[in-house]
């Protein structure tokens, strides 16, 4: 009886922090988005939406980018975090550290820094004229937008696979070779299938934050092409004509988007995931 | 096979920190630029210390921010870890859980507008002339925060034992004494891990604050409107230094919680 | 024991950072006041919201505007920063924020009044106010000078690099010219972007005419295989590098980046040109009146009004920079042309919402493609 009113107590503060300040403000997206500016009630932003020709061609360009975004980095943070696990323990932790250390530093400064790398006088072509290949285009296209993404999120692919690979047991694997697997197929038979949380967790982690991105997209497609997110700040912040319904509208379907994928990737992984948190150290 | 693998770590590696070693060189840059490389000087650091001016202050704004809401999350979070730890029904955990997740899961973009159109929203009804201000931006970095905490304190709870408590009462402590006695010693490092996580995100959030700071400008979002102007190598020569800062954080963190490890190994020795 | 020492290293850096952004005394000393400035008001909040990097900073041993008015009065000045117009208004507009002072552009300033968003200055409390030079006085936005002090003024003109473009361009045009694809870059915002278009098609800036949009509309779609991009800042790290050979963009900024790269020119094209002049102006909602009207004297002070038009590379509207010897751009030829009674220039005006609807939708069109 005591402990059930000290558990009580305990969680009061938060769950009306939460309720305030996550569960109500998400409430008022929802209302924004189905009223009119004067405060009727309304469908015609989903409608508007839907209907719109120009949101349409962002809105699909914004998902196909987070997918390849998310299939690049996972490409990538696999062998990665796997080749970590080769090294010894010391050298593991502090590779943990510098992979997390970029994330941490300023987005925009990166970017700009990132655009002198890839400008057509950049550093990368002057690397390549040295090497003596022919300077290359990078800024401006869809590729280097979804390069853009991969370099910023793919801390968010390695650390959970990493983190759910370095509890392999490895007494797993001599036994995995010791009943005449070779290396491929202890990776494909052992490891993978004991990787799949972290895997499923690091997809949630790029996917969530690439579909819904902005500045990334305008600043290295030098400002030609628009993502989803982009769309949002213009109606908030940009556009002359300011519309928080509409803004509102694209950033519920966003966030509805976001959730039923969730539900999907969630349906794979089962168990407790109470520590399932990606990043979490 | 060893020699490929360390290639493949050495090349990821450069791609994450090429645009770091760019912007430390270019922030030695004589020239006033931050495209064209003159000749080596210390000239924007000198700027920077001798002058200080508009980046110091919103560097002072973004600390002070980062510390109050990481110190107040890690309070808030630790009480909240250790009362999901004591909820008993498996729904009303998972609820609880859930709710975490969001600010985690939801895009950025999206919690940031939501809080926006609230205090906006909340503004106009009770007719308030400064409704976003230092405090709405401070609520926002808080509650991006709190899940870092909780899910950094909650594993640590987990492997505490559960009877420790129960120990430490029957010994005559108070339930509270009993916590700050037997309980908190073995979170600590799952605290300050949680702490030095809510600080560093605090630190350089950019999306959240755009939409909930007010007059309240921190350091990401000064560099933000630079647009009409072009940003000039003192802030590469700032962030530079924070990146040192940051860097030296993090590798003393590593050895808390390395240090942590080792004596935990110790003590399943006896 | 390891782990107390590792936790007080951070909270040691954690303090240094702190100690960090007291460092630094930049200089504050203005001499030769001429409007007077008591101490009565000290203590109290003055927000003042601005464009990024628009005023004198104290950067490399010049004048700390904000610093020299916080010392000089004891009034702690609030100040923050915008990246455009639309963002400061729609802040402003969202009534959520409260400002003492915002610098515009002339079609915001236009738009604010109109919706009221603008108190009515004491210009008896604004002794400098006899130094604006009589040509910025009395603009279209506010015809009676009852709102506003003008703060800075700029004109658009055509950047390219000599390297690239051999002969002289004289017309927008340059900005079609299929020989430059891939080289040109243009501002990335609605109204500018169209702005060229229209100055290329002579077609008035401030048209309601919804086909006169559409046929600015088609002009830009033509343009859209040509550009390399759509730029603000970067426009400068572009054209600096050579990574670009056309920009549109303000003449005050082509003589910086003209410093760092020589092959830079300028011209103002035939067709005709924008011209801005960012304003001065206080907020219906301001709570701190009396400051702001000291603040606004304060940044006319002739050493003030210098400091920032050395800062800000722009043309002054105060006659005390104008005619002032020490100043270093006196009588520059790109921001203070001759021939300016010649040129057609024009100011943006607010347009009605219909048009700005129409615009923006035109506007969404052209970018997503």
């Amino acid at each position: 009886m005591k402990q059930r009113g000290g558990s009580v107590v305990l969680n009061a503060p938060y769950l009306l922090w939460a309720a305030l300040f996550i569960i109500i403000p998400l409430i008022f997206v929802g209302y924004y988005a189905f009223t009119t500016a004067d405060g009727g009630f309304t469908f015609s932003n989903i409608v508007t939406f839907f209907t719109s020709e120009t949101y349409m061609v962002v809105f699909w360009r914004s998902i196909v980018y987070a997918i390849w975004a998310t299939v690049i980095c996972l490409i990538i943070a696999y062998p990665f975090a796997y080749c970590m696990t080769k090294l010894n323990l010391s050298a593991q932790k502090l590779m943990m550290l510098f992979v997390m250390l970029p994330m941490l530093m300023n987005l925009i400064v990166r970017t700009y820094s990132w655009q002198q790398i890839l400008e057509r006088n950049g550093l990368l072509n002057k690397l390549l004229e040295v090497l003596g290949f022919e300077p290359v285009i990078f800024l401006g296209n869809s590729a280097v937008i979804i390069f853009g993404m991969v370099y910023n999120y793919l801390p968010f692919m390695i650390l959970p696979i990493y983190s759910v690979m370095s509890k392999v047991d490895h007494s797993l694997l001599e036994a995995s070779s010791d009943l005449g697997c070779n290396a491929f197929s202890t990776v494909r038979r052992v490891i993978f299938p004991m990787s799949l949380p972290g895997v499923l967790s690091g997809i949630t982690m790029v996917f969530v934050p690439c579909v819904s991105t902005f500045y990334i997209s305008r600043q290295f497609s030098d400002g030609n092409i628009k993502m989803i997110g982009d769309v949002i700040e213009d109606k908030f912040y940009k556009s002359s004509v300011p519309d928080y319904n509409i803004g509102a509208t694209i950033s519920l379907v966003l966030m509805v988007i976001i959730f039923i994928s969730l539900a999907v990737v969630n349906r794979f992984s089962d168990g407790d995931d109470l520590d399932g948190g990606g990043i979490v150290l | 096979m060893k020699a490929l693998r360390i290639t493949f770590l050495t090349l990821v590696m450069l791609l994450l920190y090429a645009p770091i070693i760019v912007m430390i060189f270019f922030s030695f840059n004589s020239a006033n630029s931050t495209s064209i490389f003159e000749g080596f000087s210390l000239r924007w650091y000198e700027n920077l210390f001798l002058y200080g001016g508009d980046l110091l202050l919103a560097l002072r704004n973004t600390l002070v921010l980062a510390v109050l809401s990481s110190v107040i999350a890690t309070i808030l979070g630790t009480v909240t870890a250790v009362g999901i730890m004591k909820l008993r029904k498996k729904w009303v955990k998972n609820t609880v859980m859930s709710v975490t997740n969001i600010p985690m899961m939801n895009p950025e973009v999206v919690t940031g507008i939501s809080m926006m159109l609230m205090f906006i929203f909340i503004g106009r009804m009770l007719n308030v002339a400064n409704s976003v201000n230092f405090f709405t931006i401070l609520i926002a970095h808080i509650t991006f925060s709190l899940p870092y905490v909780i899910l950094n304190v909650l594993p640590k709870l987990k492997q505490t034992d559960e009877h420790l408590t129960e120990a430490a009462m029957d010994l005559g402590c108070s339930p509270f004494k009993a916590f700050f006695k037997a309980v908190l010693p073995s979170i600590t490092p799952g605290i300050i891990v949680g702490f030095i996580m809510a600080f560093t995100m605090s630190l350089d959030d950019f999306v959240i604050s755009y939409f909930t700071n007010g007059t309240y400008q921190t350091l990401p979002l000064l560099i933000y409107s630079m647009t009409r102007k072009p940003m000039k190598p003192d802030v590469y020569a700032l962030e530079s230094i924070m990146f040192l800062i940051i860097l030296v954080l993090m590798i003393l963190l590593n050895v808390v919680q390395s240090d942590d490890n080792k004596l935990k190994g110790g003590r399943r020795k006896k | 024991m390891k782990k107390i020492i590792c936790v007080s290293i951070a909270v040691l850096l954690i303090v240094s950072l702190f100690v960090m952004t007291t460092f630094g005394s930049s200089n504050t000393a203005v001499t030769n006041l001429r409007g007077t400035y008591t101490k009565d008001l000290a203590g109290t909040t003055l927000n003042v919201f601005n464009w990024g990097e628009y005023v004198s900073d104290g950067s490399e041993g010049s004048l700390d505007v904000i610093g020299a008015f916080e010392k000089l009065t004891g009034i702690n000045v609030n100040y923050t920063t915008y990246e455009s117009n639309e963002a400061m208004y729609a802040k402003l507009k969202s009534g959520s924020v409260g400002y003492d002072i915002v610098i515009p552009s002339d079609y915001m300033i236009h738009r604010m009044r109109n919706e009221g968003m603008l108190k009515e200055l004491d210009y008896s409390k604004i002794s400098n106010y006899d130094l604006i030079d009589s040509n910025y006085k009395g603009a279209y936005f506010d015809p009676e000078d009852k709102y506003t002090v003008p703060y800075s003024v700029g004109m658009v003109g055509l950047i390219y690099n000599t390297k690239v473009v051999t002969e002289t361009p004289t017309s927008w045009n340059l900005m079609w010219d299929e020989r430059y694809k891939n080289q040109i870059l243009t501002f990335n915002n609605s109204r500018d972007a169209f702005a060229i278009a229209q100055f290329a098609l002579g077609i008035d800036v401030n048209t309601t005419n919804k086909s006169d949009w559409d046929r600015a509309y088609e002009k830009l779609m033509q343009q859209n295989p040509l550009l390399q991009g759509r730029v603000m800042d970067e426009v400068f790290n572009k054209m600096e590098a050579g990574n670009a050979a056309i920009a549109p963009y303000y003449a005050g900024d082509f003589l910086t980046m003209k410093e760092v790269n020589d092959d830079l020119a300028f011209i103002y094209p035939e067709e005709g040109t924008n011209i801005f002049i960012d304003s001065i102006c206080v907020p219906s909602s301001t709570q701190n009146y009396d400051a702001a009207m000291m603040f606004i004297n304060f940044l006319l002070e002739p050493e003030v009004a210098l400091a920032n038009a050395e800062y800000i590379c722009y043309a002054s509207p105060n006659t005390a920079v104008i005619e002032n010897d020490d100043y270093s751009l006196k009588g520059d030829p790109y921001l203070y042309p001759e021939n300016l009674n010649d040129m057609n220039v024009q100011y943006y005006y607010d347009l009605d919402n219909e048009t700005r609807v129409y615009f923006e939708s035109l506007w969404e069109k052209v970018i997503i493609n």
